[in-house]
């Protein structure tokens, strides 16, 4: 895969083959254009992609779930012709207690309820009517996920017409309806569930979502807004926008590449970029590692934007309030992924027969306490001492990703800060506190534990270029959304330098495995060709 | 409260006007005797020893320092050698001047910035992700001006390590006297041959006892900002906050100046490598700026007129005003005087002040507002070029 | 046959007494109700100990607005308002942070601990001044309500958005940020030294139930930075005879524009015909009727108690019950036999005029905020302290002295016990916290009066002891608060109106809520515009 470049000069050159990069070069050689992209690292998919860290098993480094990925990109790009297979698996969410019986969301909303009403029966009566207002609220937020932002305060009319289609969905909503999103978009998680229901399980299932890769507990201001995101695009009943990749999220990974390369595209691995051309405030193409210089007419980068703009820019290139506001996006690393290769699936405190409950995400945070206990930690510089865990075991649902029968486990381990002293102790301390968080659980992991990757923020960071290990290139809080992201008045995804783009995460709609800032970034990009 | 300086115990004993001043915080004498007169003429006639330690200082040191400095100014320092010293503005993103002071190149990878007003934030903000350290090192340098025509000869005997003949305006040297090690630059804000001493605050008062010991028989006389302030107007240079707002505290858009509407478009290279506020400098270059910068000399026997019809003569302070009278052509306001000052030397009423540039060229007739008796009037004055005095002994 | 009044107002805060007051001098037969012995409500001065005056709750003005001292003449009522010179924040260490109305003082001070700080200050300032006079626009309007297609409301919404549209590039998004960001993510952006961080983020706090890196803690700052005495943003101020004297100025001046006030009459019911208020009956049977009633009481007691909530929409009631108090501070008033004397900064000077804040740093906020997200009173608190009788001699006896103390977090809802019990566990908290920093307090202490949020309910009627009427979150803001639908004064039941502070424009010592109530009820029920 190791090629180098045919040409020097294109009409789009895109830097990393993340998810977004993949998907803007797709869109953008789908049209015609002379596309090339350009990833450091020797294998595409960024954190979305997977390598081989255990014998005879691509396992994903990063992502988990799909459920967010647009579909638009599916669609136009006829991802599904080549090859890409959706999993819906029955359960969505299940939470483990520390002591009684699991807590599980399924994709069937009426199953649920059954499943609360073991808990609750006046939650059990409300959770239909809870699912209704996320469905409606997130199919508003859904509609925003395409939109380009318009430059406020510089507002012009041509800006406004993008926001007809959400703001007549908002008003279709009803007044009443419309008056709850606003209500809720800037409420803390906790408060909002706590408006609806009683059972702690319950409000720790729905709610632990809306924390992943924050530096924010479920007590803060905001986050119901990412319970919201993470329910785009569910469909009516499920409150939570989840699905897996046959295949793992590479799977797709592989069908953005297919489909690039299908249009024409040229995707180049193990070149890295060292620096963005400027030429009259203008980006004129890159220079990579070795030296050698490629020109194109646009320049788009996946990386975050501090990656692209102090690194790869300079900051001397940029304007001073430039400067302070890149300075000051809020990256804040709060992950650790650890997998571990296990060699069969792991005894949750389940009958053999209720194993579908492991289908979907397993949550480990009994409540929302707990959880804000576990930010509490982080917020003072300490990794959890009893962390949050989101798991997936995608051997469930494609067991060819592991030999032997053998199972493997993804784990987010959340509020795990990136400014830590990550020596080998650090490492081996968070190592064990989340092996003895889950042997509570499973009470003989440390026995089928075949083989261990642990990723700290920083390796993160290292890895996968993610400045401050922030997997969402930018916290995604109400500050730093639609016109603020990635810094206001850049946000129609051109950057303050002529001709260059910002295609990643950082830039609107934000995080997850979206596609959407390619997408859109992209589209961006033919819009300016066309006028010109 | 005020703080002393670091002369304070010397310039505090001999303050028989008791009449002090807050700059930037310190305590500065407005002037020492009970008119400033006599301070004024050490300035022209003889030496003056002035407290200037409540500039802000900073330097600049690091691989990156060149380069960080022509980020922050607007002057070419790829050209200033060490041992040189530039006076130069600094703007923000929108060509709008921050403030003005002076740069010393201390080393190949140093330099020594003074400035009106604090300015820390914005320089290391400008130095982001440059190897490049910016600290604020006011409190660590007391600072003399010793400005006149016998400044030379008074430093001249007791000064060692530097040849002060070969001390270029515009240039300084380390160098000691008697022991204290000082740096000794050729410059001054009075217009006048004159030196600026920095030294330890340690040695603040040993210095301060040295020059006045070595200058009382060339008539070395300790002067307050009064006295500067007038020579400062006479020598045409502008001073922030009066003649012009910086673009940090201006509150409306209307408040800030380009360094071209202030008369330091020389001041300005366009050419070399990029600088904040380049981009809208070339763009004011282009279109051309809103304002000028101009020199005023108010006509005395028009102002003797004015004041005649109350049957007074004219009542000008003898000290220099900063506050702000409308200039007018015909009825119409086109800018206003800044500063304005009687001044001794020239035994005119001259000032320096901002306007419009459509409407102003040098030689024309216009008039400023002067209040007789309460009521506001015009006395008739005359656009000049600046400064109104340039002696050959400046830069000598 | 009773006395017919134009209009009964219920409750005689200060913005009772305000609506009063406008409403009189309009000509309007006015009648104003309070349950206690005395006026104020939560701004009443009391002799609580022999010889010593207590400002028991509220201590210090900032927000009363300047225009209600002009329209009602307050100095000739007595209303004298003198300046707090400065801010004191001693640190744990024997050193201190001072910040007065010396520009430079402040600065050497800052610059002690961050010369970097020291320069940013200024910008700091600068830009809330822009933010405090954007803002004093909104408070001077009505809000409009974002889903009406009333002309009124269309027309009130686009001269805001102009309004705002209108503001300088960075001070618009500033004020984005404003409604969004922590307040010490906000600070953050122009300093960097811990005391300063620490004790600005403080007021970012204040009255409400978040901490100071909660997303929507910033707003809480710009709401405290308001306040505008002489034309100068950001002064803080003392009433002469403590805060109880601004009640009785604006009592005076009701007064001598022909309102009546009754004290001991406590409002048991609003009385309704056909969904119209006709007036009230107190307690002990008495009837007053009216053409117009209207409550300054807290929503709660408004449309929950006072009036059957079966007369309002069913979503209001809703709205209602989902509204947040959640009272989080007490008040602890101190008699003192001498003057305090600080480690920091032994003997008298102007910092014992100005306020004294104990918040070294904003962990040390947040840490008092953590113990009070799980129930308990923190129990090394955030305290906020004014010397009354430093600044007024009339407070205390010669050479002794009145020490009020505001405290934060005080939960009213607590995990164990309840604030009977843990009312002087409080007190000592307090106590010690602060003879950390003042040695000899305990030598001095004559008298305490530890007032929990459960005694501010009971004493003054504000639900939990919200001090704002209800929480200052940005789901409880503007349009939304106290419930959509609500915001306008004007009530679902013709004839009954609401002018306390959980109205728009919210709380604070304003008077706002109470005049433009009073301008409200002049044009719509009396057909009166008032050329104030």
């Amino acid at each position: 895969m190791n090629h180098s470049p045919n040409s020097k000069r294109y009409d789009a050159i895109v830097i990393g083959a993340g998810h977004n990069g993949l998907a803007a070069a797709a869109i953008l050689a789908k049209s015609g254009l002379r596309v090339l992209v350009l990833e450091r690292r020797g294998s595409l998919g960024g954190a979305a992609g997977a390598e081989e860290i255990f014998p005879d098993c691509q396992v994903s480094m990063g992502a988990q779930d799909a459920g967010l990925f647009l579909p638009q990109l599916v669609t136009e790009l006829g991802l599904e012709r080549l090859g890409l297979r959706w999993v819906e698996t029955p359960a969505l969410t299940t939470v483990f207690t520390s002591q009684g019986k699991p807590l599980t969301l399924w994709r069937d909303v009426h199953r649920t309820a059954q499943e609360i009403a073991q808990f609750s029966a006046r939650d059990a009566d409300r959770y239909p009517r809870f699912a209704d207002q996320i469905f409606q609220s997130s199919a508003v937020l859904a509609d925003l996920m395409t939109v380009t932002p318009p430059a406020l305060p510089e507002l012009r009319l041509g800006d406004l017409a993008v926001w007809l289609r959400p703001a007549l969905h908002a008003r279709r909503l009803g007044k009443k309806a419309f008056m709850a999103l606003l209500r809720i978009l800037p409420m803390s998680v906790a408060d909002y569930l706590d408006e609806w229901f009683e059972t702690p399980a319950l409000k720790a299932a729905l709610g632990s979502t809306s924390v992943i890769g924050q530096m924010q507990g479920p007590r803060a201001p905001g986050t119901a807004f990412l319970l919201l995101y993470h329910a785009i695009h569910a469909a009516h009943g499920e409150t939570r926008s989840s699905r897996f990749v046959q295949g793992g999220p590479q799977a797709l990974i592989q069908a953005l590449t297919q489909s690039a390369r299908e249009h024409g595209a040229e995707i180049c691995a193990g070149l890295g970029v060292v620096k963005i051309l400027i030429e009259d405030g203008r980006a004129i193409g890159v220079e990579l590692e070795n030296g050698e210089r490629l020109f194109a007419r646009a320049t788009l980068s996946s990386l975050d934007p501090r990656r692209t703009l102090f690194d790869l820019v300079g900051a001397h290139n940029l304007e001073l309030h430039v400067v302070r506001e890149v300075k000051n996006i809020r990256l804040r690393g709060s992950l650790a992924r650890l997998n571990l290769l296990l060699s069969n699936l792991p005894q949750f405190n389940i009958q053999a027969s209720e194993f579908e409950r492991l289908s979907g995400h397993v949550v480990i945070c009994p409540d929302l306490d707990y959880l804000e206990r576990a930010y509490d930690d982080a917020k003072y510089g300490r990794f959890s001492h009893k962390p949050f865990l989101d798991i997936v075991i995608p051997t469930l649902c494609d067991p060819s990703l592991a030999p032997d029968g053998n199972h493997l486990m993804n784990i987010n381990v959340q509020f795990t800060p990136r400014w830590l002293e990550w020596d080998d102790l650090q490492r081996r301390a968070l190592l064990d506190v989340v092996l003895n968080t889950l042997s509570t659980h499973v009470p003989e992991l440390r026995q089928q534990i075949l083989d261990i990757q642990l990723l700290t923020p920083l390796d993160l960071e290292r890895e996968f270029s993610l400045s401050e290990g922030d997997i969402y290139q930018g916290q995604m809080g109400l500050d730093q959304l639609l016109f603020m992201r990635p810094i206001p008045g850049f946000p129609r995804y051109k950057m303050p330098l002529g001709d260059l783009y910002l295609c990643g995460a950082g830039a609107h709609p934000g995080g997850g495995l979206t596609g959407a800032p390619g997408y859109n970034a992209a589209r961006q990009v033919l819009r300016k060709f066309s006028a010109q | 409260m005020p703080i002393p300086t670091p002369f304070h115990a010397r310039t505090g004993a001999i303050c028989e006007s008791h009449e002090w001043r807050n700059w930037s915080g310190y305590l500065a004498a407005s002037l020492y005797e009970p008119t400033h007169e006599r301070e004024y003429y050490a300035i022209r006639n003889a030496a003056a020893l002035i407290d200037v330690s409540p500039l802000y200082k900073y330097e600049i040191s690091g691989p990156e320092a060149e380069r960080l400095v022509n980020r922050i100014f607007t002057r070419d320092f790829s050209r200033c050698a060490v041992g040189q010293v530039r006076y130069t503005p600094w703007c923000d993103d929108d060509g709008k001047v921050i403030d003005d002071g002076t740069v010393a190149r201390l080393e190949q990878n140093k330099f020594r910035v003074t400035a009106a007003e604090a300015n820390l934030a914005w320089f290391q903000d400008c130095g982001y992700g440059m190897a490049v350290h910016v600290q604020d090192v006011t409190a660590e340098l007391a600072a003399l001006a010793l400005q006149g025509p016998n400044a030379r000869l008074i430093l001249e005997p007791i000064l060692q390590e530097v040849e002060l003949k070969e001390l270029k305006y515009y240039c300084f040297a380390e160098g000691s006297i008697r022991g204290i090690p000082l740096t000794i630059s050729r410059t001054g804000y009075t217009g006048d041959l004159g030196y600026e001493l920095w030294v330890s605050p340690r040695h603040a008062l040993d210095l301060w006892d040295l020059l006045i010991e070595r200058g009382v028989d060339f008539g070395i006389t300790p002067a307050g900002i009064l006295a500067l302030d007038i020579a400062r107007i006479e020598a045409g240079m502008i001073m922030n906050q009066v003649d012009y707002i910086s673009s940090r505290k201006a509150l409306i858009e209307e408040q800030k100046s380009s360094p071209f509407e202030i008369g330091l478009g020389w001041a300005v290279d366009l050419e070399k490598e990029d600088f904040v506020g380049r981009r809208a400098l070339i763009e004011e270059r282009r279109r051309g700026s809103a304002w000028r910068l101009v020199g005023l000399e108010v006509d005395w026997n028009d102002l003797e007129a004015v004041f005649r019809r109350w049957d007074l003569t004219p009542q000008v302070a003898g000290r220099a005003s900063r506050s702000a009278v409308p200039i007018y052509r015909g009825n119409r306001q086109i800018g206003q005087m800044t500063s304005h000052t009687f001044s001794p030397w020239l035994k005119r009423y001259i000032g320096i002040g901002m306007a419009r540039s459509r409407e102003v060229r040098e030689g024309d007739a216009v008039s400023v507002e002067v209040t007789v008796e309460y009521q506001r009037l015009r006395a008739n004055a005359k656009i000049v070029r600046l400064p109104f005095i340039n002696l050959p002994r400046k830069r000598a | 046959m009773p006395v017919k009044y134009d209009v009964i107002v219920i409750g005689g805060g200060h913005n009772g007494l305000t609506a009063a007051a406008y409403l009189a001098r309009a000509g309007l037969k006015t009648l104003v109700l309070e349950r206690r012995h005395v006026l104020g409500g939560a701004s009443v001065t009391e002799e609580i100990f022999p010889g010593f005056k207590f400002s028991v709750f509220s201590y210090v003005v900032s927000l009363l607005r300047p225009e209600i001292i002009r329209d009602l003449n307050l100095p000739l009522h007595g209303l004298t308002i003198l300046p707090l010179e400065s801010t004191l924040t001693p640190l744990p260490n024997g050193d201190y942070l001072y910040r007065g109305a010396d520009h430079y003082e402040s600065y050497r001070n800052i610059a002690r601990f961050s010369p970097r700080d020291a320069d940013a200050y200024e910008d700091y300032g600068r830009m809330m001044y822009f933010m405090a006079k954007a803002v004093k626009y909104i408070l001077g309007i009505i809000p409009p309500d974002p889903a009406s297609l009333h002309p009124a409301d269309l027309n009130g919404l686009l001269n805001l958005a102009r309004r705002f549209l209108g503001l300088e590039r960075e001070q618009f998004y500033t004020l984005m940020r404003l409604m969004t960001m922590s307040s010490a993510d906000f600070l953050q952006r122009w300093f960097e030294s811990e005391p300063l961080l620490g004790t600005l983020s403080a007021s970012g706090v204040i009255g409400t139930f978040l901490g100071p890196r909660s997303p929507g803690s910033a707003y809480v700052l710009l709401h405290h930075y308001m306040g505008e005495i002489d034309g100068v943003f950001r002064s803080w101020g003392f009433a002469k005879g403590g805060t109880g004297g601004i009640a009785s100025a604006i009592a005076s001046a009701a007064r001598s524009f022909g309102a009546e006030i009754r004290l001991n009459s406590s409002v048991s019911r609003v009385l309704t015909r056909n969904g119209s208020a006709t007036g009230v009956v107190l307690e002990s049977g008495e009837e007053f009727s009216a053409k117009v009633v209207v409550s300054s009481l807290d929503p709660q007691q408004t449309f929950m108690k006072l009036i059957d909530p079966t007369l309002l929409p069913e979503e209001i009631v809703e709205a209602l019950r989902l509204y947040v108090y959640r009272g989080s501070s007490g008040k602890v008033n101190l008699a003192l036999d001498a003057a305090p004397k600080f480690a920091c900064w032994p003997g008298q000077g102007p910092h014992l005029r100005g306020a004294i804040s104990i918040s070294p740093g904003v962990d040390y906020i947040e840490h008092a905020y953590d113990e009070a997200k799980y129930g308990r009173f923190s129990s090394r608190p955030y305290i906020d302290i004014v010397i009354p009788s430093m600044i007024d001699p009339d407070m205390a006896p010669p050479g002794k002295h009145v020490m009020s103390c505001f405290v934060q977090y005080a939960p009213y809802e607590l995990a164990d016990g309840d604030w009977d019990q843990q009312r002087e566990a409080f007190g000592d908290a307090v106590i010690n916290t602060l003879s950390e920093y003042i040695p000899n307090l305990k030598d001095i202490l004559l008298y305490r009066q530890v007032l929990t949020p459960l005694d501010i309910e009971r004493i003054t009627g504000l639900t939990q002891g919200n001090i704002f009427q209800g929480e200052l979150s940005l789901s409880q803001l503007f349009f939304l608060r106290p419930a959509p639908g609500l915001a306008k004064y004007r009530t679902p039941v013709r004839g009954y109106y609401q002018c306390g502070s959980a109205a728009y424009p919210g709380g604070g010592l304003s008077g706002a809520t109470g005049r433009l109530a009073a301008l409200q009820i002049l044009r719509n029920e009396f057909g009166r515009r008032d050329k104030t």
